[in-house]
């Protein structure tokens, strides 16, 4: 027990520690970690009314989030499934870092829900009274919350067995390891059945939103492991193959096909047949006129346009084979996480609520304050996740281990290990 | 905060690690600074160790009451008589409108925000009555807004609608905290300090009969109804969900809800669907009635029809 609580004492000191880069990157996420702290106490104070939700429109920019960010928590599977399934070992050691992102992901996830509450300081009521199994709601705190734990018990096991230097016992964390590739499918599932099952919403009331849920997920996920494993290989001496790199790139290029081609199916479904509960992803894709010939609305309009061209730039880029080189690798990604993003929050979330269930077009805009908020909590996964990741590689490679004190300069911080660029097949 | 081998701090570390942890408590408090104009009247331990609903046997009840009571008169100066009305066996309460009759007035809209003490600004309405062109009952093509000087418009008639205490309710389904449910006469209702605010009851509700408090309510107090229910019309709170619940602190006694009372055109009908000779159960036996979305499968009870010899076609005989 001491001992784990000098390791943890010793983790803290740790992410305080870093070159300029660090420290800066850190001070920034802490500052918008703040202001996003400082516009939901005027939440708090003033009610939801500082938000641009309304009657008509009641979920927005933080539910939008929410779905959006439990995807990349579930992506965490993605890494796990090659690894011990297809005995792929080139991504074995860097599990770890899905797992951190997982964990960083859901705490993001719960965040984003709580500010989304009217009453939070009544939380406990979903102890004292859990409509389960009835509401999808209650669902969703079951799965994220035991995949919250699963996640952390994975990677604080391991990370605590390289810091004793004792080989992990395989019966303490693969069974957990398995246990998680499946809940992590469990929790996009459930989410997407949050929506699915409102028969008052005929946007949402489509068996192909929990695959479609499922394939960007597993696209904007590890899209985003693999920038972060760069920035790991460039900044520390963390030993990333390319191998590995490449089959992050294997795998997100078929989940973002597959995502590509359930579009396509939910676009033909809504847009052939011209049936009149096709309206929301009219007023998405095109925009609806005003019922008194007063201009039109189509706030959305843009967004989701913005989002299938990232996407389809993501897909031209990763199919080209003369594009190797990781940057243009690196560009797909971002593209990819961005137009993934938009599609799950302006564009799955929001216009299922437009027109309203009584053919009411009000549109949404968030304000200043909700995006703040946002930001915030954005800000906070990252610092969360890279203190995990800062904490994570001295512990893996050998540098801080129990009989190991470590000081400033024992501890890998800077370019030391810098690699280039090497094209990735 | 670095350490060094031996473990001990020097003292640059030391000032800087101090400076840093001043600084970050600094902008902690600053952060939080808002916080210092909370409204904390509703953020009491009484209110925060309070039981649901259905778990408040009388004694506790009474206290309750006796809460709100004080409450209501610190805050509107109004001496409320709040009671805890219970729904009569073997009831069960059904609606039915003649959208013949209707002639789009909207004062049960306004009736009803008086009578349930719904906050004013910004004004909470249960009821939304929709001028739709004649020839077709698709509610898209109905008009929210329309603002005539005179009601009838040509060609027009108007569809209010409002909670219709569905059989099969889509919203107390997905309530995680079961803050929502339909009382044994047919009524769904809302405990208001059990709610969380989640607003998901909100998006499954097929008829837009759910109200979410953006802000804290406010009603003028010389407009506040004192005849006071705890499932009905007590004041509420901000970041808490509302709906109508045909007037129960009415109803239960034997009177008509207070959008029915209003109407100028006698278009809207309320009774006990199981006394067979309630206005209900002879407009259900007697007149072609139909119900809004039946596909969604909610089952209302809430029925709408069109009366042939309504007085507007016998207007327009001339």
């Amino acid at each position: 027990m001491g001992a784990y609580l000098v390791f943890l004492k010793r983790c803290f000191a740790l992410s305080f520690i870093g070159d300029w880069r660090y420290r800066l990157w850190m001070l920034l996420l802490t500052v918008v970690a703040l202001l996003g702290l400082n516009a939901y106490c005027k939440q708090l104070v003033d009610g939801m009314i500082t938000t641009g939700m309304t009657d008509q429109v009641s979920w927005g920019l933080y539910i939008a989030n929410f779905t959006f960010l439990v995807g990349m928590a579930a992506a965490a599977a993605m890494m796990v499934i090659p690894v011990y399934i297809y005995k792929k070992t080139a991504l074995h050691d860097l599990v770890i870092f899905g797992e951190l992102l997982a964990v960083a992901a859901i705490l993001m996830c719960l965040a984003f829900v709580t500010v989304d509450l009217g009453r939070p300081d009544r939380f406990m009521h979903l102890f004292l009274r859990f409509n389960f199994p009835m509401s999808m709601l209650t669902w969703d705190v079951v799965v994220l919350n035991v995949y919250l734990m699963l996640n952390l018990h994975i990677c604080g096991y391991l990370v605590w067995c390289a810091y004793k230097k004792k080989k992990p016992g395989k019966k303490f964390y693969m069974p957990f390891v398995f246990l998680a590739v499946f809940w992590a499918i469990s929790i996009h599932t459930v989410t997407a059945f949050l929506y699915v099952g409102l028969g008052g919403r005929p946007f949402w009331n489509a068996a192909i939103i929990a695959p479609r849920f499922l394939a960007s997920a597993f696209a904007a996920g590890p899209a985003f492991i693999i920038l972060t494993l760069q920035i790991i290989r460039k900044f520390t001496d963390y030993n990333v193959p390319d191998e590995a790199l490449a089959l992050l790139r294997r795998i997100v290029t078929v989940a973002l096909t597959i995502n590509a081609f359930l579009l396509g199916c939910e676009l033909f479904t809504e847009f052939y047949t011209g049936a009149a509960h096709s309206i929301s992803a009219k007023y998405l894709f095109f925009g609806l006129d005003n019922h008194h010939g007063l201009g039109r609305y189509e706030a959305l309009v843009p967004w989701i346009w913005s989002a299938i061209g990232l996407n389809t730039i993501a897909l031209l880029i990763l199919y080209t084979p003369a594009v190797k080189k990781v940057a243009w690798l690196n560009i797909a990604c971002v593209a990819m996480i961005v137009g993934i993003w938009i599609e799950k929050g302006m564009g799955l979330i929001i216009p299922a609520f437009i027109p309203s269930p009584l053919g009411e077009i009000v549109e949404y805009a968030p304000t200043a304050n909700e995006i703040l908020v946002c930001l915030g909590i954005w800000a906070f996964g990252l610092l969360a996740y890279t203190i995990f990741v800062r904490i994570t590689i001295p512990v893996l490679t050998g540098k801080l281990t129990y009989d190991h004190s470590y000081s400033l300069e024992t501890v890998g911080t800077g370019e030391s290990d810098q690699k280039s660029k090497e094209t990735v097949s | 905060m670095s350490c060094s081998s031996n473990g001990s701090m020097d003292r640059r570390s030391f000032f800087r690690a101090a400076t840093g942890a001043a600084g970050g408590m600094a902008a902690l408090v600053a952060a939080l600074s808002p916080l210092k104009s909370l409204d904390t009247s509703d953020f009491t331990v009484e209110k925060f160790l309070q039981q649901h609903y259905k778990e408040l046997d009388e004694t506790e009840m009474a206290k309750v009451l006796d809460r709100i009571t004080k409450e209501v008169e610190e805050r509107y100066k109004v001496r409320p008589d709040i009671r805890d009305i219970k729904p009569k066996d073997g009831v069960e309460f059904v609606y039915a409108l003649n959208l013949g009759a209707c002639i789009g007035c909207r004062k049960c809209v306004h009736a009803c925000v008086e009578e349930n003490n719904q906050s004013r600004d910004p004004e909470i309405q249960y009821i939304r009555v929709l001028e739709m062109p004649r020839g077709t009952i698709d509610i898209e093509k109905g008009d929210h807004t329309y603002d005539h000087p005179k009601v009838p418009k040509d060609d027009h008639f108007y569809m209010p609608i409002q909670c219709h205490q569905c059989e099969n309710p889509p919203c107390t389904k997905v309530c995680p905290v079961e803050a929502t449910w339909t009382e044994p006469d047919g009524i769904t209702v809302v405990d208001y300090d059990w709610c969380i605010g989640c607003r998901y009851c909100e998006a499954a509700c097929p008829y837009f009969a759910r109200r979410f408090n953006f802000t804290e309510p406010s009603i003028p107090k010389e407009e506040v109804n004192p005849t006071m229910s705890y499932l009905s019309n007590r004041p509420r709170h901000k970041g808490v969900m509302e709906k109508c619940h045909f007037c129960l602190h009415r109803t239960r006694n034997g009177q008509n809800p207070a959008c029915l009372e209003v109407c100028p055109v006698g278009a809207r009908k309320f009774g006990d669907i199981k006394d067979p000779n309630s206005d209900v159960s002879q407009v259900l036996k007697h007149k072609r009635v139909f119900v809004l979305k039946e596909e969604v499968g909610t089952i209302p009870r809430f029925f709408y029809y069109f009366d042939e010899d309504y007085h507007r076609s016998e207007e327009k005989g001339d």
